[in-house]
């Protein structure tokens, strides 16, 4: 051990001393590693924070390494991601990584949302931890838009196209909007080269920026738990919450656990299946983007379908816009259309449970159905889908009142 | 209880790991049913036999810009004296990508359309699309090329391996619907013309070429599944280490 690292511990003298009285890195280090409780009796729903970090992390890694022989140009981009792909070292290890980083970050953020969702980890103290993440998602959602279109394939162009053409259907400003967005009055070189822009530099920017401050909130009030139980109100002598553990090394080394099995199922695409059947990587991305031959059928990225599939069920364009927006803007409101006076589901009664239930199913066939043609079968599903994914929100407000609750016990149920 | 959970999660692991190997076999479909391709892709004597029949038959007028040819020498396991006797007509250095020497403004003045690129068509089409398209060419009278294609209706390609193929018909039906409207659909081929191979050898030659095709396509593939099970035999040794680490450090919080 070398005399700086068995001075760590104590903070007292020499070098950490020095350190201490020019930067607060002790006092940090124990307030958001070794000194941060947090529930111990945390389950599977837990890991999804942590790995949306490691994807992130993944994200920013392999994208730095892919900017390094990617060609933001509309005449060689497609050729430059193949050039990538087969002459670069390991450049389809970190191409592959990148495209699967891409759908594993929302599995996971989704799965993310999923569990505060079912412990109430939205409501109060926690509302602003809960915007900031709603906001983490939404920049999410426009770094993944923008990186789509740099492959220039055709679903890239032509998936682009349908989206940004959406915001024509606003009224006065709608085709000035679109120019804006574009940089041209089509889809072209220059909407390649901002979208690479915002790509890389300013929305990963903003991205990082809001999962720090998603952090320093959440450990300002402390992570919630299963039983929607708040630790801080029962202490020991010290301090320190009777069913906290220190994050470090308690939950680092649980978390480790999670992160392998992660890596084990990501690697499992990576290598085996990076394409997942057209979901990931879709098809028609394979033919270099032609301004002349519109794909027979576009389709976005899975993650974006739950919310394509109630654009494409309102007959409306604007209207269509407008509650596709809605779609994605509603759960924002969550911690106020929340009026139940438990926050876990363990304590709720029947009717959120069924809600959440049936929410669930929605939020998955919606996603179905925005990757299939738009048939007349289809539509009608999508808007009955539609239908029942507002009403889930809108109605929240009443439902959550009058169902029963059980009563929330002191400390939290934790079975070593 | 304990055991039992965790045989659980095992068999939710190996399930996963199966979903990801089903979902890679299946691919794209066109609009009338498609015989599958069934090529073996690690098969390298069906790859070397691919590779000659791509550069016999169909680099004339098509490219693969992205594919190099020392690439596909290391690959194939075939030598370099062997790859520039015979695989490369148009080439001279084995870095070099499979260029095509026809102008593509005369060979769209020719054909009506520039020959695409075949690098990644096996990939934006599927092995089985590409597969029943090189089988689906029939005499239809009235197209320049003297074919068409149930695949792909008014293709620009004229049947380039008639001469192995030979020439084939196609019977089609009519169905009158209730509301008035056709429903064309196809009942099979009929052969007219013999060709130098019989029926079983063609299927041969074209599932060889499709898989070579296939492999051009990502030439990497069978790499990175070897790379992977390496990958996962190390997550797997690390999650145990991990595991028990968790465990020691775990056991005094009741």
């Amino acid at each position: 051990m070398s005399r700086i690292e068995a001075e760590v511990g104590k903070p007292q003298g020499g070098f950490m001393k020095w350190i201490d009285d020019r930067f607060p890195y002790t006092e940090t280090m124990k307030a958001h590693i070794t000194e941060y409780y947090a529930s111990k009796n945390f389950n599977i729903w837990y890991i999804f924070g942590v790995l949306a970090t490691v994807v992130l992390v993944i994200q920013l890694v392999t994208g730095i390494f892919l900017t390094m022989n990617y060609k933001p140009s509309a005449v060689e981009a497609f050729a430059s991601v193949e050039y990538i792909m087969r002459d670069v070292e390991w450049g389809w290890l970190i191409r592959y990584m990148h495209s699967t980083g891409a759908s594993f970050f929302f599995i996971v953020v989704y799965l993310h949302m999923f569990r505060a969702m079912l412990y109430g980890s939205y409501k109060k103290p926690r509302e602003l931890i809960w915007i900031l993440g709603m906001l983490i998602f939404l920049v999410l959602m426009a770094e993944a838009f923008a990186g789509y279109l740099l492959p220039w394939g055709q679903m890239s162009y032509w998936g682009a196209q349908v989206i940004i053409s959406l915001f024509g259907a606003i009224p006065w400003i709608g085709d000035a909007l679109v120019e804006i967005i574009r940089g041209d009055y089509s889809i072209s070189d220059v909407t390649l080269n901002r979208f690479f822009a915002l790509h890389v530099i300013a929305l990963p920017l903003a991205l990082v920026a809001l999962v720090f401050v998603h952090i320093v909130a959440l450990h300002h009030v402390g992570s919630n738990n299963p039983d929607g139980i708040e630790i801080k109100k029962l202490k020991d002598a010290d301090g320190v919450p009777l069913d906290g553990v220190a994050f470090h090394p308690y939950h680092t080394s649980k978390d480790l656990v999670g992160i392998i099995v992660f890596l084990m199922i990501f690697s499992g695409v990576v290598f085996f299946a990076p394409d997942m059947g057209g979901y990931f990587l879709e098809h028609a991305n394979f033919e270099p983007a032609n301004l002349t031959a519109t794909p027979e059928h576009i389709a976005p990225v899975w993650y974006f379908t739950p919310f394509y599939a109630i654009l494409r069920a309102v007959p409306d364009k604007l209207w269509g816009f407008i509650l596709f927006g809605l779609s994605v803007v509603l759960p924002l409101f969550l911690p106020w259309l929340d009026r139940s006076r438990v926050k876990s589901i363990r304590y709720r009664g029947w009717i959120y449970k069924s809600a959440l239930s049936i929410f669930v199913v929605t939020f998955v066939v919606l996603g179905w159905l925005g990757t299939m043609p738009a048939d007349p079968m289809y539509v009608l599903a999508a808007r009955i889908f539609s239908v029942i994914y507002f009403a889930f929100f809108l109605l929240m407000p009443y439902y959550t009142a009058i169902d029963k609750t059980k009563p929330v016990p002191e400390r939290v149920v934790y079975h070593a | 209880m304990h055991n039992m959970n965790r045989i659980k999660k095992l068999a939710a692991v190996v399930a996963s790991a199966a979903c990801f190997i089903a979902v890679e076999a299946s691919a794209a479909g066109g609009g009338v049913a498609l015989e599958p391709a069934n090529v073996d892709r690690d098969n390298i004597n069906s790859l070397q036999r691919g590779a000659a029949n791509f550069m016999n038959y169909c680099s004339g007028c098509h490219s693969a810009e992205y594919v190099r040819f020392k690439t596909i020498g290391k690959d194939l396991d075939l030598p370099e004296k062997m790859l520039i006797d015979n695989l490369m007509f148009n080439a001279e250095k084995t870095f070099e990508v499979i260029q095509v020497s026809m102008p593509p403004k005369d060979s769209a003045r020719w054909f009506g359309k520039t020959p695409p690129d075949l690098s990644l068509m096996a990939r934006a089409k599927g092995v089985d699309y590409v597969y029943n398209f090189l089988k689906g060419f029939y005499i239809d009278k009235d197209s320049p090329t003297g074919v068409d294609n149930v695949v792909l209706a008014g293709t620009s390609m004229p049947h380039v391996l008639w001469e192995l193929q030979g020439y084939q018909s196609a019977n089609f039906s009519e169905h009158h619907n209730d509301d008035g409207s056709v429903t064309v659909s196809f009942d099979g081929f009929e052969q007219r013309v013999a060709g130098k191979m019989d029926s079983e050898d063609y299927d041969e030659f074209v599932r060889d070429t499709v898989n070579f095709l296939a492999y051009m396509a990502e030439p990497i593939r069978s790499d990175r599944r070897k790379l992977g099970v390496w990958v996962l035999m190390f997550l797997t040794f690390f999650f145990i280490i991990a595991r028990m680490l968790k465990k020691q450090i775990w056991k005094d919080v009741k």
